[in-house]
């Protein structure tokens, strides 16, 4: 197992992660999608540190905040999205537009 | 002693000021009789601080020996900096002339005062009217003691300003809004060429104080020609004539005097200070303030003579045939004011001597033109304020319709009759004196034409005013008059002038020998025909002769006939040579539709277009924009995507 190997794995990520968010109609999966592409981002950080830097401990340290701080976000993300499931009882982005600018 | 005096001579100012401020914020609102009384108070306060240092001034120069009186400088403190060489100050200057102006105006100012209280009795802006004219007091002193130009011209607006404020008093009449308008816009006109002469003078000779512009140093440093648009023209006749421009137009010279009758449309007391002690006189002593540098310029003198002499006998020709009893002293001041005017402009001698062309300055001009401006001013605000007496008894303008007043305001007439006699120049009142001296000037000069106009302009000045006179007070009266009395308040203080307009002329020797310019000597001896008194008398009494056998009885047969053997001339003369159907015919014809009409169209369509244009594109841009934020945050995403791709293969 190569960098590259981690590398072409978390760009596969990224770009299931990004097909989803482009793509999916519910809410919650565009929620979903935004973990595969930061889980992708993670990959690359661990790889990285563990191929290229001198002290690989450092490297690992950043995936931790990334899923420490995506963990409060998604938390957040979530209330919001339950709140509006019990106002519109539905969860189709192309429908909820009354929030735009 | 004396400087503490000097020192504190603002008090002159800051009376009427404090007045002004006073009554006009409302402080004193509940009670008119309190407000009249309180600016009377103030008035008199201001009077008596200029009587003492007028005093002052006067013992502490007479032990200076050499003439001319030396100027001072009571007060002096910078205001603008403008650069570290260029500094106009603020300061009270006191030389004869101004220490002059500040006493007949301090003392008209009150005469006035008390006599408003009597005109404008029962008017509902009895407070504002104190005020303004308290504001008008104020502005004029502060024009007269400025020791620089550039104050001067502060308080030169500040007075176009307040009379345009009391001109228009009366502002529910549409007829007083328009000469209030006409007055402010026209003096504006004039004082803008005066605001480019005093930018001119005071950059070339880097200061702004009299002392300094007066000096010959400023005179030599202007005298340079220059060339523009093919022409050579002189600096020092430009800047003089730009400055005297501002002149021309507060003094209501011709083509610029059609404001002046106009102004009659405001209160009496308005129209008296204005023609006497204020506004109009402004234009002369500017001419006189500045005369050591106009006198440097011979072009400037000579224009300054033509226009003087050209108005009086003008306006003088004009009072012959008008009607309103307010517009014929209106006229009659235009006339007096182009004595003074020409007077200043006479004040040159041109000798020629040995080959060569020789200038020298004959003072006598100098000093009667301010002799006359002192005169005039008791007798023609007596005028006034007879005449605002005998509107407010008759309720009328038109002369036409007073006659056989004599009985009835019996202290009028014999003022009026004083004051008639003085203008006319009938001996030994004040007028005789002075338009003497004036004509003496110009006959020594060797303006033989000026003098001739000023000799023919005398006896005008003498048929019109008897006319006047007779028309009002004498034969029967021409139309029903109820309750004709006199009010003590009005008729005082016109009693009190005729002391001053029957003695003034006691001071003649004074004027025409001490009041000339600092920078003067007094001039040699110049010949004094002893006919000339004896001329001007004649043609006075040929004048009021003229009128007594067409007016004197009271009858007006006499006078019709000859208005029927003149016909169309005398129509041109009643309608003033159609001098404001011109002025008409130049703004609505030439500016609005030839100047106006085209920047207008500019303005509309190019400036305002191109802003419109530039508004238009914002709106629909911002339009267009909106229609990307949709909101959807798929767009944007997928948008980033395709962005970043495509930077990816470009970069």
């Amino acid at each position: 197992m190569t960098l590259s190997h981690c590398i072409a794995l978390s760009l596969i990520l990224c770009g299931i992660g990004l097909f989803g968010m482009l793509t999916r109609r519910n809410l919650l999966g565009i929620l979903l999608s935004v973990e595969v592409i930061l889980n992708g981002a993670n990959l690359n950080f661990a790889a990285f540190a563990h191929f290229k830097a001198a002290d690989p401990v450092a490297g690992a340290i950043f995936p931790i905040f990334v899923m420490a701080v995506s963990a409060c976000e998604i938390a957040v993300a979530l209330a919001i999205i339950l709140s509006m499931y019990r106002r519109k009882k539905r969860l189709d982005v192309y429908r909820l537009e009354e929030l735009n600018g | 002693m004396a400087d503490f005096i000097f020192s504190h001579s603002y008090l002159i100012l800051l009376c009427p000021l404090l007045s002004f401020v006073l009554i006009g914020l409302g402080y004193l609102r509940s009670d008119n009789k309190f407000v009249s009384k309180f600016a009377i108070t103030l008035s008199a306060i201001s009077l008596s601080y200029a009587l003492l240092t007028a005093l002052t001034y006067l013992i502490s120069v007479m032990g200076h020996h050499g003439l001319p009186y030396p100027e001072k400088i009571a007060l002096d403190g910078a205001w603008l900096n403008f650069t570290p060489t260029l500094t106009a100050n603020m300061g009270i200057y006191l030389d004869p002339i101004s220490v002059m102006m500040l006493v007949v105006i301090t003392v008209i100012s009150l005469l006035v005062n008390i006599y408003s209280v009597g005109y404008m009795k029962g008017d509902p802006s009895f407070n504002r009217f104190f005020a303004l004219l308290a504001l008008f007091s104020f502005s004029m002193l502060g024009l007269v003691v400025s020791s620089n130009i550039l104050q001067m011209f502060v308080f030169w607006e500040l007075v176009g300003v307040s009379s345009y404020s009391l001109i228009g008093f009366w502002y529910e009449k549409p007829s007083a809004v328009a000469a209030s308008k006409k007055a402010f816009i026209m003096t504006r006109f004039a004082d803008a060429f005066f605001l480019l002469g005093i930018l001119l003078v005071s950059f070339q000779s880097g200061s702004f104080s009299f002392q300094t512009l007066n000096s010959p140093e400023t005179a030599a440093l202007l005298n340079k020609n220059f060339i523009f648009a093919g022409m050579s023209i002189n600096m020092l006749t430009l800047g003089t004539l730009l400055v005297f421009c501002g002149g021309w137009g507060k003094s209501a010279m011709f083509p610029l005097h059609v404001w002046l009758p106009d102004a009659m449309e405001g209160p009496t007391p308005v129209s008296s200070i204005i023609h006497s002690a204020t506004m109009v006189v402004a234009g002369v002593y500017l001419t006189a303030r500045m005369f050591p540098l106009f006198a440097a310029a011979e072009t400037t003198l000579f224009v300054i003579q033509c226009i003087g002499a050209f108005t009086a006998l003008f306006a003088a020709v004009i009072a012959i045939t008008q009607m309103d009893i307010k517009r014929i002293l209106a006229f009659s001041t235009l006339s007096q004011l182009g004595y003074m005017i020409f007077s200043l402009g006479a004040a040159k001698v041109c000798v020629e001597g040995g080959g060569h062309h020789e200038a020298s300055v004959n003072l006598l001009g100098y000093s009667a033109a301010m002799y006359h401006v002192f005169t005039h001013a008791f007798f023609k605000c007596m005028l006034f304020l007879g005449a605002g007496a005998i509107i407010h008894a008759v309720h009328s303008n038109d002369i036409m319709k007073m006659g056989g007043l004599k009985s009835l305001m019996p202290k009028t007439y014999w003022s009026l009759f004083a004051a008639c006699l003085a203008i006319a120049g009938v001996f030994p009142l004040s007028g005789f004196w002075s338009k003497d001296a004036i004509l003496l000037s110009a006959l020594q000069s060797g303006h033989y034409i000026t003098f001739l106009v000023g000799l023919v302009t005398g006896g005008l000045t003498a048929f019109y005013m008897f006319r006047f006179f007779f028309l009002i007070f004498h034969g029967e009266a021409r139309s029903e008059l109820h309750h004709v009395h006199e009010d003590p308040w009005m008729t005082w203080p016109i009693v009190f002038l005729t002391i001053p307009t029957i003695f003034a002329g006691l001071l003649e020797h004074f004027f025409v020998h001490r009041v000339i310019p600092p920078h003067f000597e007094e001039a040699a001896h110049f010949a004094h025909p002893g006919w000339l008194p004896w001329l001007a008398t004649l043609a006075a009494f040929l004048g009021i002769g003229g009128a007594w056998v067409l007016y004197g009885k009271g009858k007006t047969e006499a006078a019709t006939s000859l208005k029927r053997l003149f016909g169309p001339l005398y129509t041109i003369v009643y309608n003033k040579f159609y001098m404001d159907e011109v002025w008409l015919f130049f703004t609505h014809t030439v500016v609005f539709s030839y100047i106006a009409a085209p920047i207008k169209w500019f303005d509309r369509k190019v400036v305002d277009g191109s802003m419109d244009l530039t508004g238009w594109i914002l709106q629909v841009g911002g339009k267009g924009v909106r229609l990307a934020q949709s909101g959807q945050l798929q767009f944007y995403l997928g948008a980033t995507v395709i962005g970043l791709i495509v930077f990816l293969f470009l970069g």
